[in-house]
């Protein structure tokens, strides 16, 4: 316990609250995720996980709390993180290829104004080949499938050379074997010692593919390791816990108890 | 030069200069912005004239510019209120403003030109008697100066924010999270929509304002599967649509704008129906290619399931299978027809057979089911 508090957190979350005008969407949540960890972040629709992950990479501004990334505010580290957003949020009939969408992965280490090189390109091919998708970049995006599609975020995300890695609902709408081809990326980024955090709805495979998990529920139920937090009473807590406490406010007797 | 080739030559240059902007209005589904935005600078126009009492002051030109940067302001803060949608955000901004500036050139400017037939349809027929003149040397219609100044500096700043106007285009989250503003390259892409407008309307009118800036960029996006390739088409047809409007209005002696937008629009008609990938007939070609495959490998199917067993005589009989299948016995006819040519099936007597070609196809038709 005591080695593992004097490690720097990859990620730091402390008394985050967003709220969308006074509805609070998350509630003074607190985690800490070491680096080196995979964790699925879960919890039912309207849980705040997705806000959870925006928060993180400063895309919403909290009512109150803060993030640290490596010990620092995210704005000082935009370079160590990368974001895979759900695959419905573009526009695939967008006019443009594999290897441009990949390469714009590099965008936020070019900066303003500098375009991207062969350099650039060089390093989108690899990370194309590393989601097996070689071979695809002249394609255009509209024609490729969702387990494509996903790839290709994969690749865009890898192509940022980050080591702490968002990732929402990688496993969205994805056939088995991409799935599968997912997951073993995953685990060698975290064999590379790199953080990853993806938001996950299958409970069913948490314990298998994830070492962390985060159950979220707008307050934070559990965090840690997935042996120690992911048990029945904290997923009953997530997920049915809306239905007993709506009872208790209406069944004075529940409440009494 | 003579008056008619000024002419296309202004109408060129407000083509490109539309053009540009509009690419990216179009692929971020804001078009009818450019709408509102072309008919809101009227505001700051009169606004500014109130001001200083000088048409051809500049700062007319700055606050025109100001007040279609605030149309695009006001128009994203209703919408974030959530209480309305982006279209009818729109709707609600620009009508109002555009109202107020005929309400306050009726009511307090009304001695000086500044009729609102120019500003829907303008007069490019004009353009030529509105010269630049340098030192006593005629340098040409000033209109040609402006726009061109107008179309360099959109160039000029496309080609500087090319990649962040392409990433806060596709995808704005990810331009966030790397630390490319979206909000401030949006600012930047209203404020050359806002010039340009504000340059062009007095030149062309809004009505070609608005059909330069979306109909080149939605008539590209038809035809174009790269950016690169879109931005060459849309230049290419706005200018082409320009000059050949041109033509058309002396042929028919009408209006010059109205003559271009509609060639635009005839463009655009022609697009719809002839391109490659989304235009309705090969649409239309590729869904019937796809039916017509997809009744091929229906009756193999349906041969394969009652290959063997007791109903295998009236499920595979050629003369009943229109009942089964629920087809026309004209659909029946063509399928057998198509089946017999690919080998798939035989006829034995009344029956259709599948040969072995034809079961190896029912069955990667079922296994590529099962994946």
């Amino acid at each position: 316990m005591t080695a593992e508090n004097r490690v720097i957190p990859a990620l730091q979350v402390e008394d985050l609250t967003v709220a969308y005008r006074d509805k609070p969407v998350l509630w003074d949540v607190d985690v800490s995720v070491p680096p080196g960890v995979l964790m699925a972040v879960v919890g039912p629709n309207g849980a705040g996980k997705t806000t959870l992950i925006k928060a993180c990479l400063g895309l919403v501004r909290p009512a109150a709390g803060r993030v640290l990334i490596h010990g620092r505010p995210v704005e000082a580290q935009r370079r160590n993180i990368a974001y895979v957003p759900q695959r419905g949020s573009v526009d695939w009939d967008f006019p443009t290829t594999v290897l441009d969408v990949v390469t714009m992965g590099r965008y936020g280490a070019l900066g303003w104004f500098r375009r991207p090189g062969a350099a650039e390109r060089e390093r989108a091919r690899q990370c194309l080949e590393m989601v097996g998708m070689l071979g695809y970049e002249r394609r255009q995006i509209s024609q490729l499938s969702g387990g494509q599609q996903q790839r290709v975020f994969l690749a865009r995300a890898l192509v940022q050379d980050a080591d702490l890695f968002f990732m929402d609902e990688p496993f969205q709408g994805v056939d088995a074997t991409t799935e599968r081809a997912i997951v073993a990326l995953l685990q060698d980024l975290r064999a590379s010692g790199r953080t990853v955090i993806c938001v996950h709805h299958d409970l069913q495979t948490v314990p298998e593919y994830f070492d962390w998990v985060s159950l979220v529920n707008v307050r934070l139920v559990a965090s840690g390791p997935v042996n120690e937090v992911f048990t029945p009473n904290h997923l009953r807590t997530t997920y049915g816990g809306r239905l007993p406490f709506l009872s208790q406010r209406a069944d004075p007797k529940e409440r009494a108890r | 030069m003579n008056p008619g080739l000024e002419i296309q030559m202004v109408a060129v240059i407000v083509a490109a200069a539309c053009a540009l902007p509009g690419i990216f209005l179009v692929l971020r589904r804001m078009a009818l912005l450019s709408d509102a935005i072309s008919h809101s600078v009227l505001l700051g126009i009169v606004l500014g004239y109130m001001v200083t009492r000088d048409l051809a002051s500049p700062w007319l030109v700055a606050a025109a510019t100001a007040a279609g940067v605030a149309t695009a302001a006001l128009t994203e803060l209703l919408r974030r209120t959530r209480l309305v949608h982006n279209d009818a955000a729109i709707g609600l901004v620009f009508p109002a403003l555009f109202s107020v500036a005929v309400i306050l050139i009726s009511r307090s400017v009304g001695n000086v030109h500044l009729d609102t037939d120019a500003v829907l349809m303008g007069e490019m027929a004009f353009a030529p008697f509105n010269r630049l003149s340098i030192a006593g040397f005629d340098a040409g219609p000033v209109a040609v100066w402006v726009m061109g100044g107008i179309l360099l500096i959109n160039a000029a700043v496309m080609a500087l924010l090319y990649k962040e106007l392409k990433i806060t285009s596709f995808d704005p989250a990810l331009a966030a999270a790397l630390g490319l503003s979206p909000t401030l390259v949006q600012g930047v892409l209203m404020t050359l929509v806002s010039v340009t407008a504000v340059g062009a309307f007095d030149a062309v009118g809004s009505i070609l304002v608005v059909a330069f800036m979306i109909v080149p960029a939605a008539t590209a996006l038809l035809l174009a599967e790269r950016l690169r390739a879109m931005i060459a088409w849309s230049l290419g047809i706005a200018v082409a649509s320009a000059v050949a409007g041109y033509h058309v209005a002396v042929a028919l002696d009408a209006n010059i704008a109205g003559a271009i937008a509609m060639t635009l629009g005839a463009v655009f008609a022609v697009a719809l129906v002839l391109s490659p990938r989304h235009g309705v007939v090969s649409v239309a070609v590729r869904r019937w290619r796809q039916r017509r495959l997809f009744m091929l490998q229906m009756l193999t199917i349906h041969l394969l399931h009652h290959e063997t067993g007791d109903e295998a005589g009236r499920e595979c009989a050629e003369q009943t299978l229109d009942q089964h299948l629920g087809w026309s016995p004209e659909q029946v006819r063509v399928a057998v027809r198509r089946a017999l040519r690919d080998g798939l099936v035989r006829r034995e007597g009344p029956l259709l057979v599948l040969t072995d070609a034809g079961r190896a196809r029912a069955g990667e038709v079922l296994e590529g089911l099962t994946v």
